[in-house]
């Protein structure tokens, strides 16, 4: 249908399209982490892999609010032990598979990337808005960002990405340490600290009593932390949060995304990867763009 | 959606083991649909609808456990319906017919009407909606239903008024004495046009088999159960394998040629993601 290429050279992985499956979402299985690929994502990012199986927080783990999703699943996964052979299953779908790891210290993301052998890429995930002791808990931290990443990339020759938290002052300062400690790249945002309560009974809805927003209204705030890092960093900036359109992909590239990422925009649609990069794909071509005019032409604009 | 508040209003005694809550909420449901069951600060599971505002509830845990000490008056946290629920072949019969008219596979006029429900234990639940709409569409519907005792036979005299109905219970205290595959061996398979099956997985499994081994998997529509985490299809705790499929959203009920190569029978993950093996 249409010869723009859309592939991309992202940290050293070839992509064949700069839309990425987000961590946490249908990346439990390496059968699902497949079917993703094979409905176009350009990689995929596994669920977040830790050092011990931990089966996540109480439902309800995650509901649909009108403007976006409220989820705290609490890191649910079975180890890098049992998920060695997810990952390689993985593998099989074609395209880069990242493997998103989660940790308290230095040593134990070094133990799990070592673990996680084979993977194309780390996402160090640094930025889980709801588990103790995890995420932003380390993600707030720009020295235990910087030692983290330092860590991770003394271990691995492959690249090595970090998943930011917008739950700070200043994202830009988490983005700094990250890349002083030797990142690939950056991917924001994680989700942002939320909470519901059900006014029947007065309880919070989430088992974990609250969790992080994603989906639309998560989105400006995505535009706004990707636009400052690209600002700040030398370093690749990925972007996500609550893009669901080819639109949403543009703006967020216009930013400053070098690639964007996909989560809870499954809910509406699997085939969300193809549906982004054919829009894309025609809005380059309408208006005679490749990939690197459009990403962060908001700053070109505004510097003219 | 944020759940909906469902007051209890009536508590059925179905089987020593089983419950309905009838709540006051009417959902809009296809049979085979479930909801996520919210017992506020302890859980949520999903449960099938076995009226559009009643579940059917075995004590299995935790969460069935608090669920089977509600009161009248009581109430829970209601999301869904949700998943695909299953499809009634044949409308009408009407329609069938139709499609015999145009010519279509020649195979006579009652294609499509004649159907087989299996139900094992709890998994009878799904399958009372789907038999109370096939015989209003005025299909021919035959119901296998299957317990460990006579005690715990669900939904017998609902479904005896739907059609046909043949039993087996493990112990032989009513009906075929043996597991439900036995019973089917009492039928001409061939003679069904669609087969509706849910209960535990192993029974789901050799039911299955039976109905490969007569070419008849294609004809076949089975509920899977997993463990479900968002229920909306976005996590991915309940993806199958090697399709990948979310029994949440895709499923829960697939068809048989998609599940005869699939982790069916075999093993399940838990809430980490770890596979169990059956």
């Amino acid at each position: 249908m249409s010869s723009t290429d859309l592939s991309i050279q992202l940290t050293g992985l070839e992509l064949e399209n700069p839309t990425i499956l987000a961590a946490g979402v249908l990346g439990t299985t390496g059968a699902s982490l497949r079917r993703m690929a094979g409905e176009g994502a350009g990689a995929v990012v596994t669920k977040s892999i830790g050092s011990e199986p931990k089966e996540g927080h109480p439902n309800p783990t995650m509901f649909k609010l009108d403007s976006g999703f409220l989820n705290a699943m609490g890191l649910p996964n079975p180890s890098y032990r049992d998920f060695r052979e997810e990952l390689s299953i993985a593998r099989k779908g074609g395209v880069p598979v990242i493997a998103s790891v989660f940790g308290a210290h230095p040593d134990e993301f070094a133990e799990i990337i070592i673990g996680l052998e084979g993977a194309s890429a780390y996402e160090l995930n640094v930025s889980c808005p709801h588990a103790s002791g995890y995420g932003t808990v380390v993600g707030t931290d720009p020295v235990l960002v910087e030692e983290i990443t330092r860590a991770a990339k003394r271990t691995t020759d492959t690249p090595v990405w970090v998943k930011l938290t917008p739950n700070v002052t200043d994202i830009v300062e988490i983005g700094e340490a990250a890349s002083r400690g030797g990142a690939d790249a950056v991917v924001a945002i994680n989700t942002v600290r939320g909470m519901a309560i059900d006014i029947h009974s007065g309880y919070p809805i989430l088992g974990n009593l609250y969790g992080g927003l994603s989906g639309p209204a998560v989105r400006p705030v995505a535009v706004k932390c990707v636009y400052d890092l690209y600002k700040a960093l030398d370093i690749p900036v990925i972007g996500v949060g609550g893009i669901g359109s080819w639109q949403d992909a543009v703006e967020m590239m216009m930013a400053g995304a070098s690639a964007v990422q996909v989560g809870s925009a499954v809910y509406d649609n699997v085939n969300i990867f193809s549906e982004i990069t054919s829009g894309l794909s025609a809005y380059l071509k309408a208006n005679d763009h490749s990939l690197d005019d459009i990403t962060g032409l908001a700053h070109r604009k505004v510097e003219q | 959606m944020r759940p909906v508040n469902a007051v209890i209003t009536e508590i059925i005694r179905e089987t020593p083991t089983i419950i309905t809550l009838v709540t006051d909420i009417e959902l809009d449901a296809a049979p085979g649909q479930f909801v996520m069951v919210w017992v506020r600060g302890l859980d949520e599971i999903p449960m099938a609808l076995s009226h559009p505002g009643s579940i059917t509830v075995q004590r299995v845990g935790e969460a069935t456990e608090a669920l089977s000490r509600l009161d009248v008056g009581d109430s829970i946290g209601i999301r869904g319906p949700f998943g695909n629920g299953f499809e009634v072949k044949g409308e009408g019969g009407g329609k069938g017919n139709r499609e015999g008219e145009g010519g279509g596979d020649g195979n006579g006029e009652k294609k499509g009407n004649k159907i087989m429900i299996i139900a094992g234990g709890v998994g009878g639940a799904p399958l009372l909606p789907l038999a109370q709409q096939a015989q209003s569409l005025g299909l021919d519907v035959t119901t296998l239903i299957g317990a460990r005792t006579a005690d715990e036979l669900l939904f017998e005299k609902h479904f005896s008024k739907c059609g046909a109905l043949s039993i087996a219970t493990d112990d032989g205290s009513k009906g075929h004495h043996g597991f439900i595959t036995g019973a089917m061996d009492m039928f001409n398979l061939a003679g069904f046009d669609q087969f509706y099956i849910c209960g535990p997985e192993l029974m789901m499994k050799s039911v299955l088999d039976i109905l490969q081994a007569a070419g008849l998997e294609a004809m076949a529509q089975l509920s899977l159960h997993r463990y479900f985490k968002c229920g909306i299809g976005v996590c991915g705790a309940c993806t199958i394998d090697p399709s990948g499929l979310r029994v949440c959203r895709d499923g829960p009920v697939f068809s048989g040629d998609l599940l005869t190569t699939s982790e069916l029978g075999k093993y399940h993950r838990d809430a980490t993601g770890k596979k169990i093996m059956f």
